[in-house]
C-alpha cells in the first residue's frame, strides 16, 4: 500500500464513476436507475478505499501523510496531497455522506438524473480535494470549485425561490474569494512558496499577518457561515433539494472551520491571538442569535440551518480559544455536526418526500403512524441539543470548556445556547412529532422504508458511538492538535518578547 | 457486580425497547422487572459489603471516554458509602416501581415503551450516583432528564403532558447551564474533573492558618486563580463561586425555589413516573450532588449560607402551595419540593449526613404516597380532583392503611426523647435540630421556617387524607360503583415501601447521623458509617452538637405536627365548611397561593414571552431587515438597477462566477510563472 497515492485515488474515483455516467442515457426508467446505482456503487466504493487512510494513518505522527508531490506547470506550484490529523477524518467523513446521500436522492430526484449525478460526484472529488490539497493553489481551486457543483445542485434541483437563494450565495462568496486570492498571492510573494508545510513553516510579519488573516476570515467567515454572514444558508438549505442541504450542512460549512485552523490559525498564529476577541464576539453573537431565530422558524429546515449557524458558533470559538480542549472541541463539534446535521436534514426529507411540504404547522402527531422515525428524529434532536452520551454533546462541552479558560464572559453568554438550543428542537419535535394526528392528509404517511432505514440507522449508530466512545477521533487529532498549539503559542511568545524588545528599546 | 448493579438495567432498556414490539408487553414487563428485582437484590448485597466494612473507596474502570490535552475523563464507577445508600434507593425504588406498574399500566398499549423508559432512567440514574467525575455525573444528569422528559410527555396526545415535558427539561437546562459552568471552573481550579483529584487538592484551598501555613497563605490569598467575570478571584471566593454554579446545576434538577416550576407540572406523567423520578430518586440528584462535592461545599462558607437559605425558603414556599392546591398528585409534590428543602438545609449547615438520611427515608415514605395516590386514582376512574373524591376508606382500605402509614412517617410522627417513630421523626427532626445547632448566618432563619413548614406538612398530609377517604363520597354514583382495590401486584410495592416508611428511621439513624465515639474518630472521616464519602470541616460539629439541643427544639416539631393534624381534623371533618368560608374571607391570599403564588404567569411575562418576541425580531428585522437589507438584497437591487434585468442563474451569475474565478486562477498563475522566470 506504501506507494498506491491513495489520497489521489480517493479524490479522483468519483470522476471514474462520471465518466461512466457520462456513456449512459438517461431516456428511460432502467437507465435512470443505472446511472443511480453507478452513483452508489462508486461512492461506496470511494468510501471503503478512503477507510485504508485511516486504517494506514500513524496517529502518532503529527505532520502529514500520504503526501504526493508532483510539479505542475513548472511554476513552483505543484499537486501536493497529503493528510494530517486535522484533516483526514474530514476526508472520511465526506466519503462517508456521499453514498448516504446518493441514496436520499433514490426517489426525491427524477429529473435530469444524469447531470444531478454528475454534479454530486463531481463535488465528492472536489470536497475531498480540499482537505487533502497541500499547495495553496490547489486548495484554493478545490475550495472555490466545490461551490460550483453546489449552485447547480440547488438551482436546478432547487425549490421556488432557487435563484434567489443561488444568488445570494453568490454575493456573499464572491467578496470573500477575491480577498482570499489576494492574500494568496501576497503569501507567495512574501515566502516564495505556495507549498502549504512550508508556508506554515514560515513566520510572516506581525503586521502582514493581520491583513492575510483578514482577507482570509472574510472567506472562512462565509463559508462557515458567521454571524452576520449567515443568511444565504437557511436560504440556501430551505431551496437546496435534501442531499444537498445534507452536504452543505455536513461538509461545505466545514471548509470554513477546515481553512480556520489550518490557515489562520496555523500560519497567522500572532493575528489570531489579536483577533481572537473579535471571534469571540462573533460567535457568542451568533450562539445567542441564531438560536432565538431558531426558535421562531415555521419552516423545518430553515430551523435546522439556523441550528448549524449556532453550532459553527462553537467551532470557531474553541479554534481560537487555541488551547487542547477548544481545538480538538472544535473539530469533534465539526465531525459531530456533520452527522447530526446531515441526519437532520435527511429527516426533513424523510417527511417532505412524502408530503412535499416543509411547514411546521403542516405536521403534528406524526409519532402515531410513524413510530421508528419518531425515535430517529427524537436521538438527532437530542444530538442536536448536546445531550452528554451523544456525539454533540463532547464538541458542544469541549469548546465551552476551552473558551472558559480564555474568557469567562464569553463562556458565560455561549453557555446560554445549552438551554436555547433545547428550547427550539424540542418545541420542533412537540410541534411535528407530539400530540394526536389530526391533520387527514397524514394519516397516509408510512413509516421508514427500507432505504431510509439504511440511512438513517447507521447514523444513529455513529451518533452514539462517538459520544460514548470519542477516542477513535482524539486519537487521531491528539498529535497534529499537539503540534499545531506547541507551534501557537511558541510563535506568540516569540511575537510578546519581540514586543517587548522593541519596548525597552523605545 | 457493580457493573451488573449498573448495567443491567440498561440491558433491560434495550431489550424492551428494540424489542418490546415483537416480544410482546408482557416479556417486555417480566423481563425489565425481573432485572431490577435482581439488581435492587444486589445493591442492597452491596450496601451491607461497603456501608459496615473497612474498604476504602475504590473505583471501577469501564472505559476511555474524552481525553484531549489535560483533561482526561473516563468511564468508571466510584464505590463509597454514598453510592451504596444511592444504589439501594435507586433500586429498591425502581423496582417496586417497575411491579407496581404492571398493574397500574395494564391497559396501556404502550407499555413495552413505558418499561424500557423506566429502565433507561434507572440506568442514567445509576451512572449518575456511581460517577467517578463531574462530566459522567453530568451524563447521568441529563440522562435522567431526557427519560424524565420521555416519561412526563409519555401520554404524547395529551397537550399539557408535551408541554410539561419540555417545561420540564428546559427548566432544567437552566440548572444545567449554571452546573456546565461550574465544571468548568472546577477544570481551571483542579486541572481535573475527576473526583479523586479534586478532593485530595481541596484541603490546599483551606485558609491556611496561623504561622504554620504563613508561606501557603501568601499564595492562597494573594493569588488570582479564577478570573471570573472580570474580578480577579483569589483561591476562596474562587471556590465560592464554583460551589454556587454547581449549586444551580443542583436547584434545577431538585426544583428548589425559582427552579421549581417544572416539577408540579411533571405531575402529567404517569403516577409511577412520578413516584420512582419525581419523588424518590431524580428530584434528589441535587441533594446527592452537593453532598458528593461536600469537600468543596464544606471550605466555602458562602455557598452553605447560601444552600441553606434557598432550601429553607423553598421548604416554606412549597408547603404555602401545597396547603391549598386540589390535585391529589399536586399536593404530594409541593410536597416533594418542600422537603427537597429539608435536604438542602441539612447540607447548608454541614449535616451532610442528615441531608442524606432523609433523602433515603423520604424515597419510602413518598414513594409510598404517590403509588398510593395513584392505587386511588387507579380506583376512582383516573379521576385526580380530591374535592371529587372523599369516603373512599371503606371501599380501599389497604390503599387507606398505606397512605396512612406514608402521611405518620411524611409527618414525623414518633415520640421526641424516644425511639418509637416513623422513619420521618427521625430525619426531620435531625434535620431541625441541627438547623437549631448549626453556626451558618441562615441557620436560625432556616430553623423557623422550617418549623412552620413543618406544621403545613402536617396540615396538607392529613388534609389530603381527609379529603380523600373520609367524609361523605363526592364522586359520581357511576364512579363509586367501579371502585375497586387494587390488584397485588399493586399492593405489595406499597406494602414493602411502608415497612421502609415505618422502620427505616429507626434501623439507620446510628450508621447515618450517629457521631462517632471518642477514639473512634478517624482523621478526615465524617462517622464511621460514611467515613470518607462525606466530609466535615475541622470546625464542623454538628453531628455531636445536635444531639443536645434545648428541650423546646426537640419539641418543636412535634407540636406543629399535632397541631396540623388537629387543624386538618377540624376544617375537613368537624366543620367541612370552615375551608370554604376561610377561603372566601382571604380571597387574596388564597387565590395567591392557589396561583403557586404567581410563578408561572410571572415567568412566562418575564421570560417565555420576550424571549419569543425578541427572537422574531431578530429574525425579521436583524436578518431581514439590517442584513439581507443591506447587504445581498440591497447589492441585488442596484445590480438589477445597472443590468434592468434578472439574468437566469445557469447563464448568468454562476458563469459570471467561475468566469471570475478562472481569470483569477489564470492570473495568479501567469504572475507566478512570469515572477519565476524573471
Amino acid at each position: 500500500m506504501a506507494g498506491m497515492p491513495i489520497l489521489s485515488l480517493v479524490t479522483f474515483l468519483p470522476l471514474v464513476g462520471v465518466l461512466i455516467i457520462l456513456f449512459i442515457n438517461d431516456d428511460s426508467e432502467i437507465a435512470r436507475r443505472n446511472i443511480r446505482m453507478v452513483a452508489l456503487l462508486t461512492t461506496a466504493f470511494t468510501f471503503v478505499i478512503s477507510l485504508l487512510i485511516w486504517v494506514g494513518f500513524d496517529t502518532s505522527n503529527p505532520g502529514f501523510q500520504f503526501v504526493e508531490k508532483v510539479d505542475w506547470l513548472d511554476s513552483g506550484i505543484s499537486y501536493h496531497m497529503g493528510v494530517d490529523g486535522i484533516s483526514m477524518l474530514f476526508v472520511i467523513l465526506t466519503t462517508f455522506l456521499m453514498p448516504l446521500s446518493i441514496l436520499a436522492s433514490w426517489e426525491a430526484v427524477q429529473k435530469r438524473v444524469k447531470a444531478y449525478m454528475i454534479a454530486f460526484l463531481v463535488l465528492e472529488t472536489l470536497m475531498v480535494g480540499v482537505f487533502c490539497a497541500l499547495d495553496i493553489v490547489l486548495f484554493y481551486v478545490f475550495f472555490e470549485g466545490g461551490l460550483i457543483p453546489m449552485f447547480i445542485i440547488i438551482g436546478v434541483w432547487g425549490g421556488k425561490r432557487r435563484v434567489y437563494a443561488s444568488f445570494k450565495f453568490f454575493l456573499y462568496t464572491l467578496l470573500g474569494s477575491v480577498l482570499m486570492l489576494l492574500a494568496i498571492m501576497a503569501m507567495y510573494w512574501n515566502a516564495g512558496t505556495t507549498s502549504i508545510p512550508d508556508l506554515l513553516a514560515h513566520d510572516f510579519p506581525v503586521g502582514m499577518q493581520n491583513w492575510l488573516w483578514l482577507a482570509f476570515f472574510a472567506s472562512f467567515a462565509v463559508k462557515m457561515p458567521m454571524w452576520p454572514v449567515h443568511t444565504w444558508l437557511p436560504d440556501a438549505h430551505v431551496e437546496a433539494p435534501t442531499a444537498g442541504s445534507v452536504i452543505l450542512a455536513a461538509i461545505l460549512l466545514k471548509l470554513g472551520g477546515y481553512g480556520l485552523i489550518r490557515f489562520s490559525l496555523s500560519m497567522f498564529p500572532v493575528a489570531s491571538a489579536h483577533y481572537a476577541d473579535f471571534v469571540f464576539t462573533l460567535s457568542v453573537i451568533a450562539i445567542m442569535y441564531t438560536s432565538l431565530v431558531a426558535l421562531m422558524q415555521e419552516d423545518i429546515k430553515k430551523l435546522i440551518a439556523y441550528s448549524s449557524v449556532a453550532h459553527m458558533g462553537y467551532v470557531t470559538m474553541g479554534i481560537f480559544a487555541a488551547n487542547h480542549q477548544g481545538l480538538d472541541g472544535a473539530i469533534f463539534q465539526m465531525l459531530s455536526h456533520g452527522l447530526v446535521s446531515g441526519a437532520l436534514f435527511l429527516c426533513v426529507g424523510v417527511v417532505y418526500d412524502r408530503m412535499h411540504t416543509r411547514e411546521i404547522n403542516a405536521y403534528g402527531g406524526l409519532v402515531n403512524i410513524m413510530p421508528r422515525y419518531a425515535v430517529a428524529f427524537m436521538i438527532f434532536t437530542m444530538a442536536n441539543v448536546g445531550l452528554p452520551g451523544t456525539s454533540g454533546f463532547v464538541g458542544e462541552f469541549l469548546t465551552l470548556m476551552g473558551i472558559f479558560q480564555v474568557s469567562t464572559w464569553f463562556a458565560l453568554f455561549a453557555t446560554t445556547g445549552v438551554i436555547l438550543s433545547a428550547a427550539y428542537a424540542l418545541w420542533l419535535y412537540r410541534r411535528v412529532i407530539f400530540g394526536v394526528l389530526e391533520k387527514e392528509n397524514l394519516k397516509a404517511m408510512l413509516d421508514l422504508s427500507v432505504r431510509e432505514k439504511v440511512i438513517l440507522y447507521p447514523l444513529i449508530a455513529l451518533t452514539i458511538f462517538f459520544g460514548v466512545y470519542p477516542a477513535p477521533v482524539f486519537d487521531v487529532t491528539a498529535a497534529s492538535v499537539n503540534a499545531l498549539l506547541s507551534d501557537y503559542s511558541a510563535a506568540i511568545d516569540a511575537a510578546r518578547a519581540a514586543a517587548d524588545v522593541a519596548m525597552a528599546v523605545n | 457486580m457493580y457493573h451488573a448493579i449498573v448495567f443491567l438495567p440498561l440491558v433491560g432498556f434495550l431489550i424492551a425497547g428494540l424489542f418490546g414490539n415483537s416480544i410482546g408487553a408482557k416479556a417486555s414487563e417480566y423481563i425489565t422487572s425481573g432485572i431490577m428485582l435482581l439488581v435492587a437484590a444486589l445493591s442492597w448485597i452491596a450496601f451491607a459489603t461497603v456501608a459496615f466494612s473497612e474498604e476504602p473507596v475504590f473505583t471501577i474502570h469501564v472505559l476511555r471516554w474524552i481525553t484531549t490535552g489535560t483533561l482526561d475523563v473516563n468511564w468508571a464507577l466510584r464505590i463509597d458509602t454514598l453510592t451504596a445508600v444511592m444504589l439501594v434507593v435507586v433500586n429498591t425504588v425502581s423496582a417496586l416501581v417497575h411491579v407496581y406498574s404492571i398493574g397500574y399500566m395494564h391497559h396501556d398499549p404502550n407499555r413495552p415503551r413505558f418499561f424500557a423508559y423506566l429502565s433507561l432512567f434507572t440506568f442514567a440514574m445509576l451512572m449518575l450516583v456511581t460517577s467517578d467525575n463531574l462530566v459522567q455525573m453530568f451524563f447521568g444528569w441529563e440522562g435522567v432528564g431526557l427519560a424524565s422528559y420521555l416519561l412526563i410527555g409519555f401520554w404524547y396526545k395529551k397537550p399539557s403532558a408535551n408541554a410539561a415535558a419540555m417545561k420540564a427539561f428546559i427548566v432544567n437546562r437552566i440548572g444545567d447551564f449554571g452546573f456546565a459552568l461550574g465544571i468548568f471552573g472546577v477544570f481551571v481550579l483542579f486541572g481535573s474533573v475527576n473526583l479523586g483529584t479534586i478532593f485530595a487538592n481541596a484541603a490546599s484551598f483551606l485558609p491556611a492558618e496561623g504561622a504554620h501555613g504563613a508561606a501557603e497563605a501568601a499564595t492562597a490569598d494573594g493569588g488570582t486563580v479564577l478570573t471570573f467575570l472580570g474580578y480577579h478571584l483569589d483561591k476562596a471566593h474562587a471556590l465560592t463561586i464554583v460551589c454556587l454554579l454547581l449549586f444551580m446545576g443542583a436547584m434545577g434538577k431538585s426544583a428548589q425555589f425559582l427552579l421549581h416550576t417544572w416539577l408540579p407540572d411533571a405531575m402529567e406523567g404517569p403516577t409511577p413516573v412520578s413516584a420512582l423520578i419525581h419523588a424518590a430518586t431524580m428530584v434528589t440528584a441535587g441533594v446527592f450532588m452537593v453532598a458528593r462535592m461536600s469537600p468543596l461545599f464544606e471550605l466555602s462558607p458562602t455557598a452553605l449560607t447560601v444552600v441553606t437559605t434557598v432550601g429553607a425558603i423553598t421548604a416554606f414556599f412549597a408547603a404555602t402551595v401545597g396547603l391549598v392546591q386540589n390535585d391529589i398528585k399536586r399536593v404530594i409534590a409541593y410536597s416533594t419540593c418542600s422537603q427537597l428543602g429539608y435536604m438542602f438545609v441539612a447540607l447548608g449547615v454541614g449535616a451532610y449526613g442528615a441531608g442524606i438520611f432523609h433523602l433515603f427515608t423520604h424515597a419510602f415514605f413518598k414513594a409510598l404516597l404517590f403509588l398510593g395516590a395513584g392505587s386511588v386514582i387507579h380506583a376512582v376512574s383516573d379521576e385526580q380532583d380530591m374535592r371529587k373524591m372523599g369516603g373512599l376508606r371503606k371501599h380501599i382500605p389497604m390503599t387507606y392503611w398505606m397512605m396512612v402509614v406514608g402521611t405518620l412517617a411524611l409527618t414525623g410522627v414518633g415520640l421526641p426523647g424516644t425511639l418509637i417513630g416513623t422513619a420521618g421523626f427521625f430525619s426531620k427532626d435531625a434535620i431541625i435540630e441541627s438547623s437549631f445547632v448549626a453556626h451558618n448566618p441562615a441557620s436560625g432563619f432556616a430553623f423557623g421556617l422550617l418549623v412552620i413548614a413543618a406544621l403545613f406538612t402536617s396540615f396538607y398530609s392529613w388534609r389530603l387524607i381527609f379529603m380523600t377517604f373520609h367524609g361523605k363520597p363526592r364522586a359520581s354514583a357511576d364512579v363509586m360503583h367501579h371502585v375497586h382495590e387494587s390488584p397485588p401486584v399493586m399492593l405489595i410495592p406499597l406494602f414493602v415501601l411502608a415497612a421502609g416508611a415505618l422502620f427505616a428511621g429507626l434501623l439507620f439513624h446510628e450508621s447515618f447521623i450517629g457521631h462517632a465515639a471518642e477514639g473512634a474518630h478517624h482523621e478526615g472521616w465524617y462517622n464511621e458509617f460514611w467515613r470518607a464519602a462525606l466530609v466535615a470541616g475541622p470546625d464542623n460539629h454538628i453531628l455531636a452538637d445536635m444531639h443536645s439541643v434545648p428541650l423546646f427544639v426537640k419539641l418543636s416539631p412535634f407540636i406543629v405536627m399535632v397541631l396540623g393534624l388537629v387543624i386538618a381534623w377540624y376544617m375537613y371533618i368537624r366543620s367541612p365548611q370552615a375551608p370554604k368560608a376561610l377561603a372566601a374571607q382571604h380571597e387574596g391570599l388564597y387565590k395567591f397561593l392557589l396561583n403557586k403564588w404567581y410563578f408561572d404567569e410571572l415567568y412566562d411575562f418575564l421570560f417565555v414571552k420576550p424571549v419569543m418576541r425578541l427572537g422574531t425580531f431578530l429574525w425579521k428585522w436583524g436578518d431581514g431587515w439590517l442584513i439581507d437589507g443591506f447587504g445581498p438584497d440591497g447589492i441585488a437591487m442596484r445590480v438589477r438597477q445597472v443590468t434592468t434585468r434578472v439574468v437566469k442563474l445557469q447563464t448568468g451569475y454562476l458563469y459570471h462566477y467561475a468566469f471570475a474565478m478562472l481569470i483569477g486562477v489564470a492570473a495568479l498563475v501567469t504572475w507566478m510563472m512570469l515572477g519565476g522566470s524573471v
